[in-house]
């Protein structure tokens, strides 16, 4: 075994490791941890099977083969962040329903002869 | 105007607008004193909302600052729960003559078009924009114009009066930020009509405009990015 492939495998372990420990705890929803473990998951098998790694090099005609390690691991993550881009647009429409919902709301409970909570010092001045 | 007088919303977005918002009001409520009116407070640091509200008009104030877009969307919300037939934009800064509001309106009335924009440019008042900024308004009118298949002169005019049909789909659909332009692309795709009467103008009465030289270039890049992918877009 290279040193390298000693290395990967490790950085790999701990990613896995930690994204499972992240669930584990709630800090992280499982919805957004798949690629997370798909990625140490891949890194790892790729670290362990030297041949297959050398195999798909060669194949892609990369003369050394470990930088296909960086290779994947770095389309994994444009992966990951372009991911998290969809999910905050997702979320960025969400909340401006619901803020738009809630604005709506204080309005009703004013015609209903409430006057909303955070309101009430802008009335008295 | 008719007997028969449509229930009509003047729906004003105001962001830090205290200036100017009291004499705005006024000037509304004078001009078409049928129509009921609601400021959109997006989030003001300033006193905005207690100003608009002396006024004996309805304020929704949104929770936290969330763009122009958002801000019309929700004055449309508004108008789409209450059942209004046609809604009114009219900017906060004074910039917008509310004696125009009529001219927008009767169209609408008439049923000759689904949204009726105020146009600066059809020879009525003498509003001169700079050099560049009237460049990139032409630019634009130019463009819009060719995927509508009609002549329009003033896409980035925000001053427009809409019928029930746009309210229901403006209340769903309404570009984030700078969005005249993109509502306009937006309103054709679904097939509604669009028309144009010439308004006059004011420079702004007081404050300052939104759009400095740096925005004005992110305006360009992001307007044109909308459009083209507007022409793309699915779930529209």
């Amino acid at each position: 075994m290279y040193l390298y492939q000693f290395f990967s495998i490790i950085g790999a372990l701990i990613l896995f490791g930690f994204v499972i420990d992240f669930i584990r705890r709630g800090l992280l929803k499982e919805k957004y941890s798949v690629l997370w473990l798909a990625s140490a998951v891949v890194v790892l098998i790729l670290s362990v099977k030297k041949q297959l790694l050398d195999t798909i090099a060669r194949y892609l005609g990369v003369d050394y083969p470990p930088s296909l390690l960086f290779l994947v691991a770095f389309l994994f993550i444009l992966l990951i962040i372009l991911h998290f881009s969809v999910v905050i647009s997702i979320f960025h429409e969400k909340n401006k329903i619901l803020s738009q919902e809630l604005t709506l709301l204080k309005n009703s409970l004013r015609e209903a002869g409430v006057v909303p909570p955070d309101e009430e010092e802008e009335v008295k001045k | 105007m008719k007997v028969l007088e449509p229930k009509t919303l003047i729906i004003i977005p105001a962001f830090n607008e205290a200036v100017n918002i009291g004499d705005v009001v006024r000037d509304v409520k004078k001009n078409v004193p049928r129509a009921d009116i609601v400021v959109v407070n997006d989030g003001s640091y300033d006193a905005t909302a207690s100003v608009a509200r002396a006024q004996g008009v309805t304020v929704l104030s949104h929770p936290y600052n969330m763009g122009i877009g958002a801000t019309m969307q929700t004055g449309y919300k508004y108008a789409k729960t209450k059942g209004y037939a046609i809604a009114v934009q009219v900017d906060a800064d004074g910039q917008h003559p509310a004696e125009e509001i009529a001219h927008l309106i009767e169209p609408i009335v008439e049923g000759r078009a689904d949204v009726v924009v105020g146009s600066r440019f059809l020879g009525k008042g003498a509003y001169r924009p700079s050099f560049a900024r009237s460049a990139g308004m032409a630019f634009f009118s130019k463009l819009v114009s060719v995927i509508v298949k009609e002549k329009l002169t003033d896409t980035t005019s925000g001053f427009r009066a809409v019928g029930r049909p746009c309210i229901e789909y403006f209340s769903s659909h309404y570009p984030d930020d700078y969005p005249e332009v993109e509502a306009l692309v937006l309103l054709h795709k679904k097939g509604f009509s669009i028309m144009e009467v010439p308004v006059k103008m004011a420079e702004r009465a007081g404050g300052r405009s939104s759009i400095t030289p740096v925005r004005s270039v992110y305006y360009m890049v992001k307007v044109l990015l909308a459009i083209l992918v507007d022409m793309i877009k699915k779930w529209n």
